[in-house]
């Protein structure tokens, strides 16, 4: 189900009105079983269920994810309870080898149930994604005749996203960060959020549990900041996304026809289009998730406002980087094996390098794990493993760079502060451009012939106006860019946008937009195909 | 804590570790940072530091990195 599609709209107005009128403790049962029902009709459609008759419904797997996730933060919590019992009942008669070895023991038992479930909950999410992605690679080294039959299976429906969120809150309750959620149904609302199985973002259970199970009155200020969040991410989404989107894969199937220049317009187009898409995405979650009073977690923060990669990633898809920081860099970075190979490394290749490979190995693992979680294809890995190969590359650079500012006075200037930016834009859409035309070897060859076959006449022969957009979309996006430029900007200055206007103002504002997204928006059968880019992850 | 101030002030020398109690929330350590700082400690204090420590309140100051160390090496 889309986001902007009429049925889910309507389905989100109908549970808000009887989430209001229902008595508070009533409020999130019914969004529980709001949530089931959006994943029993998204999570598989009726296309799929011919194609795959045989396939179990995607809500068995969901619910595994679920039970498991239950069981094991269950088990993990008795196992603190008799812990913390034993040695508080035992105060003072054993000794601090005792009451070490004890808590040893204790903390041991967590990690073998804690492996149960990531087993489970993970090889699910790699069982589903990815056995047809290695039995293809398996195949491709097989003769004709003895090759593997792929599996007949659906990727379930955000599988990525709910498989995430349910492990940060099992690992969270073994490190003793997180209560285990002792009602069942509390447990299954976290993990089947509607709204965050659109497309994210991912969110952990001590930030959301809260807002999510605690009662709420009709409050002006949550509708009026859900609903404008809803339009802003509206308009993105349907007056430059989709408007984008048919171009961006136009242009990227006729290789032939489109090459050179029109290379750098797709890639100009595809970091506009992803831009409105996602973050549009989630300030329509984030809006819906507020009408109902519940506190969803920011995903961005002005990423193409960043200076460099690493900033770029700090403010792009947050819930997911920090997801990656908390759950494998840090736990791989920081294990005994990897402090032991640090050792070595200082010892054997000396201070300088030794120190380096703790942090090159982990960011490697992060980085590849981040371009698999994408997608299930070669493309996402190397797009994962460009931007750990830029992102090392400037860590590198680093010293060099501030021996350069320390001679050329330019770091604090206006003008370099924006060739800083516009530095980052381009080198994150050239990475992206894996994800455009979904081949290695093709993407290295048409990002190739953007620099060897220019061709600056298509901005004056007509062509743009060939590739299907108008003049009038063109002011359109243009418009839109101005728009959205403007408010980032009052973001970053002021650190929001709509807060000390007047009621009449704020709603005058909105008013216009709305009417702009009626007006401007991309609909139709040319349009129907863009379902959110982030979905499909 | 001179040998850890040592450690950090080898990452950042322009900061004032005595006295900052923001490092995490000012966004002045960065996980690469954390990591590297976390083996320094391992080989310097034979310390190891587990993941679920690695949590703002106890990398935002010196001070507050420095009672982790100690806290984990009386536990041990």
């Amino acid at each position: 189900m889309n986001l902007t599609s009429a049925e889910f709209i309507i389905t989100v107005i109908v549970l808000a009105v009887l989430y209001y009128i229902v008595p508070k403790k009533a409020q999130w049962p019914l969004l529980l079983v709001g949530s089931l029902g959006f994943y029993y009709v998204a999570g598989r459609s009726y296309k799929e269920l011919i194609a795959h008759p045989s396939c179990p419904p995607q809500m068995i797997y969901i619910l595994v994810t679920f039970v498991t996730a239950f069981i094991c933060a269950y088990v993990m919590g008795r196992i603190d309870g008799k812990a913390k019992e034993y040695l508080a009942a035992n105060k003072g008669t054993i000794s601090k080898e005792e009451k070490k070895a004890f808590k040893a023991k204790a903390k041991s038992r967590k990690w073998a149930v804690l492996l149960i479930g990531l087993i489970i909950a993970l090889g699910l999410l790699c069982v589903t994604k990815y056995t047809n992605f290695v039995i293809a690679n398996i195949n491709s080294f097989l003769k004709e005749g003895s090759r593997i039959k792929p599996l007949n299976i659906i990727v379930p429906a955000a599988i990525s996203y709910y498989t995430f969120q349910t492990c940060s809150y099992v690992i969270d309750v073994y490190r003793g960060k997180t209560e285990p959620q002792k009602n069942p149904f509390k447990l299954l609302l976290f993990v089947t959020f509607f709204p965050l199985l659109v497309q994210g973002p991912i969110c952990r259970y001590d930030d959301l549990a809260p807002t999510l199970f605690g009662g709420h009155k009709l409050e002006e200020c949550n509708i009026s900041q859900g609903l404008t969040r809803i339009i802003w991410g509206f308009f993105k989404k349907m007056v430059v996304a989709n408007r984008l989107a048919p171009v961006v894969i136009a242009l990227a199937a006729d290789t032939n026809s489109y090459r050179g220049t029109f290379v750098f317009i797709l890639m100009l187009f595809y970091a506009f289009d992803l831009y409105c898409d996602f973050t549009g995405g989630i300030d329509i979650t984030i809006g819906i998730a507020r009408v109902f009073g519940i506190n969803v977690a920011e995903n961005f923060n002005l990423p193409y406002f960043s200076k460099n990669i690493k900033e770029y990633w700090n403010h792009w898809h947050i819930t997911m980087g920090t997801w990656f920081t908390d759950y494998i860099f840090y736990p791989v970075s920081v294990c005994g094996p990897m402090l032991k190979l640090s050792k070595w490394s200082r010892e054997h290749l000396g201070q300088k390098v030794g120190k380096r490979v703790t942090v090159y190995l982990s960011s490697l693992l992060v980085w590849f794990t981040t371009g698999l979680w994408h997608g299930a294809a070669w493309n996402f890995i190397v797009w994962g493993l460009m931007n750990y190969v830029v992102i090392m590359i400037s860590q590198e650079l680093e010293p060099l760079y501030a021996k350069f500012h320390s001679k050329v006075k330019i770091k604090n200037t206006i003008g370099y502060g924006i060739f800083e930016i516009v530095r980052t834009i381009l080198l994150m859409s050239m990475i992206r451009m894996f994800d455009v035309y979904r081949n290695v070897p093709l993407t290295f060859k048409m990002v190739g012939t953007m620099f060897t076959k220019v061709n600056l006449r298509i901005f004056t022969d007509g062509s743009l106006l060939n590739i299907g957009l108008t003049k009038p979309d063109y002011i359109v996006l243009l418009a839109s860019f101005a728009i959205i430029l403007t408010v980032s900007i009052i973001k970053a200055r002021k650190g929001y946008v709509f807060k000390k206007e007047t009621f009449a103002v704020r709603h005058f504002l909105l008013a216009v937009l709305l009417i702009a997204i009626v007006v401007f928006g991309a609909y139709g059968v040319g349009y129907d195909s863009t379902q959110f880019i982030y979905n499909q992850f | 804590m001179d040998d850890l101030i040592k450690i950090l002030k080898e990452l950042h020398p322009e900061v004032d570790f005595e006295s900052c109690t923001t490092l995490i929330d000012d966004k002045i350590l960065d996980s690469f940072d954390i990591v590297t700082v976390i083996s320094e400690i391992n080989e310097e204090f034979d310390v190891v530091i587990p993941a679920e420590e690695i949590v703002p309140e106890n990398f935002n100051s010196a001070k507050a990195l420095y009672a982790l160390i100690k806290k984990i090496e009386d536990e041990d």
